[in-house]
């Protein structure tokens, strides 16, 4: 045994002795190791969107982040990526809208309203639709607050009452941020079924689709045309990655360190300007664009002309049902 | 006036976190609140540093960049500070700040954030200079009485200097040429864009 021991501090020492056999010339054997360069580390971490860390005595990891330079592109972002990306979208969907506005005006039902009409979306369809939209625009405000507020509403109306302001979206943020994602999720469950894209979306897409297509109906869509479906799945979808990217900034730190951190914030901004970009084009073809729409979402009960412009082959099934209104006394015949 | 700065000389600093201690202490920080900490690199490893750091106190400062309520001033000794008032606790300066620097109390919905807390250079806030009320948001103002930040003041080895930048600095610079060696000042290049020769 004792043998064996002496044997493996025989070959230690060996093979140490080598490196040591070099340092004999005045400088102890244990030379002070070159210390790490504040300067280099920086520049490095800077570059390769690292972080100088290390370890700390009190119980808070975030504290061991010595330098953090991915900040400043953070900082970036915010400031100019995001100001610049929400901004042109807001804006362009807006003068967009206007300018289609201008030219072509509402489209109109083309037969002319029926008289009669057609359900169309249930007292639960229309609860969960109005639940998510109604979130979604104060969350909207409110997240857009943070973002273009200060340059906007801050020299309008001063610190204080701006800090009351935005103390008040944060907390509605934060908590209309749950009826929000419960919205998605019945959104999802109600009407994901009817919304699996098909051949016939092609084509309406190809024929302009039901706003741009001039003169003759667009080809016939099921309880969902092209238009809406992408709507929809861009909600969804959409919806989920801004309530995941959400749920992370609510609870910091709680997921994820300082990067993630960041870069859920990051996704989030970018998606929710884009999404309130695109719900804008929504929101104008459900109310000013378009004669008969706002029904389907207001009453639940569209005109049957209109149902059967857009969504021909649902009306189709619907009738075959026998889901459709008797047509009141004396009214004129469905225009078709 | 002076432009205020920090400098950790980590060739000097132990580690004793009396910095943390006396911050903590002077300014009643609450439980669970840093405004200064000390991080060692290379812990147990060759080239073993220990670095206290808080709030540089930054030119062009980031905080105050991405704050959406625009609620930070810098004073004329180029201190960084901000208005508890005015914050809404959004957490957006600690995603922007180099240094880790701002910090929240857990009071918020969810037990999120409340209002942003980080070091003040021992200036205190906006209010009136050494009143109750701005000792209860941000601790003391020793720099109204003509007095220096406590971390650095107390700090044994003389690693945590404060006070007007050129002259810390020089200090620095003396010592590295004294001894032959230096790392360097930890974060002038990120908060202030400065190199200390060493
Ligand atoms: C569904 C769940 C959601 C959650 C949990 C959530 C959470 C958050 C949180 C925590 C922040 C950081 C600021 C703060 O604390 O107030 C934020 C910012 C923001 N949110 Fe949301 N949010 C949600 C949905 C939405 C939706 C639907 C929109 C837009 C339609 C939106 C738009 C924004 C915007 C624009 C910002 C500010 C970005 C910036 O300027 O940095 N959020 N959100
Ligand atoms: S160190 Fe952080 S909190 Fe202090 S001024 Fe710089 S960015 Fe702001
Ligand atoms: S937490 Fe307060 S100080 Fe920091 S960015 Fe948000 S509002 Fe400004």
């Amino acid at each position: 045994m004792s043998r064996l021991l002496l044997a493996l501090f025989a070959a230690a020492f060996l093979a140490a002795a080598p490196a040591s056999a070099q340092n004999v010339v005045g400088t102890p054997a244990n030379p002070a190791p070159v210390p790490p360069r504040a300067l280099e580390l920086e520049m490095q971490q800077m570059l390769t969107g690292g972080r100088i860390a290390g370890r700390v005595t009190i119980p808070d990891e975030r504290a061991a982040n010595l330098i953090q330079p991915a900040g400043q592109s953070w900082r970036d972002f915010h400031n100019t990526t995001l100001t610049w990306v929400g901004g042109i979208a807001i804006l362009g969907v807006l003068a967009v809208l206007a300018l289609f506005y201008m030219t072509r005006g509402r489209i109109p039902i083309e037969g002319g309203p029926s008289g009669r009409t057609i359900e169309r979306f249930n007292l639960l369809d229309r609860s969960v639709h109005w639940m998510t939209a109604s979130t979604f625009v104060i969350l909207a405000l409110s997240g857009l607050n943070l973002t273009f507020g200060r340059f906007l509403i801050l020299p309008l109306i001063g610190p204080e009452a701006f800090a009351t302001l935005s103390l008040w979206g944060k907390i509605a943020h934060n908590f209309l941020a749950f009826p929000f994602t419960l919205g998605i999720v019945l959104m999802f469950l109600l009407w994901a079924k009817d919304n699996i894209p098909n051949g016939r979306d092609i084509a309406w897409f190809k024929a302009g689709g039901g706003l741009i297509g001039k003169g003759a109906h667009p080809p016939p869509a099921g309880r969902f045309n092209g238009g809406q479906k992408m709507v929809f799945w861009l909600t969804v979808l959409g919806g989920a990655a801004v309530a995941v990217s959400g749920y992370i900034l609510v609870f910091p730190f709680a997921f994820t360190d300082i990067a993630g951190q960041q870069l859920a914030h990051m996704v989030h901004g970018l998606l929710s300007v884009l999404m309130i970009a695109a719900i804008m084009a929504h929101i104008y073809i459900g109310s000013i664009g378009m004669e008969g729409a706002f029904d389907a979402m207001g009453s639940g009960q569209v005109d049957l002309n209109w149902a059967k412009e857009h969504h021909a082959l649902w009306v189709e099934q619907e009738m075959a049902r026998g889901r459709v209104s008797a047509p009141p006394a004396g009214a004129a015949a469905a225009g078709d | 006036m002076a432009r205020m700065m920090f400098l950790c000389d980590a060739e000097r600093c132990i580690e004793c976190n009396a910095c943390v201690t006396a911050c903590k202490n002077e300014h009643e920080v609450p439980w669970g609140i840093n405004r200064r900490r000390v991080v060692t690199i290379n812990d147990g490893k060759p080239g073993e540093r220990s670095i206290s750091m808080a709030c540089m106190h930054c030119t062009d400062a980031p905080c105050a960049a991405v704050c959406p309520t625009s609620c930070f001033y810098t004073t004329a000794d180029a201190v960084v500070l901000h208005d508890k008032d005015t914050c809404i606790g959004c957490g957006y300066c600690f995603y922007a700040c180099p240094f880790g620097a701002p910090q929240y109390p857990r009071v918020g919905n969810f037990g999120g954030r409340g209002k942003m807390d980080k070091c003040t250079y021992c200036a205190g806030g906006p209010q009136q200079d050494n009143t109750a009320a701005e000792y209860a948001q941000y601790g003391s103002n020793r720099l109204a009485e003509g007095k220096l930040p406590l971390c650095a003041e107390m700090c044994s080895t003389k690693a945590l200097l404060a006070g007007d930048g050129q002259i810390i600095a020089q200090i620095y610079r003396e010592r590295v040429q004294q001894r032959g060696y230096g790392s360097g000042a930890w974060g002038w290049r990120t908060a202030y864009r400065l190199e200390v020769q060493s």
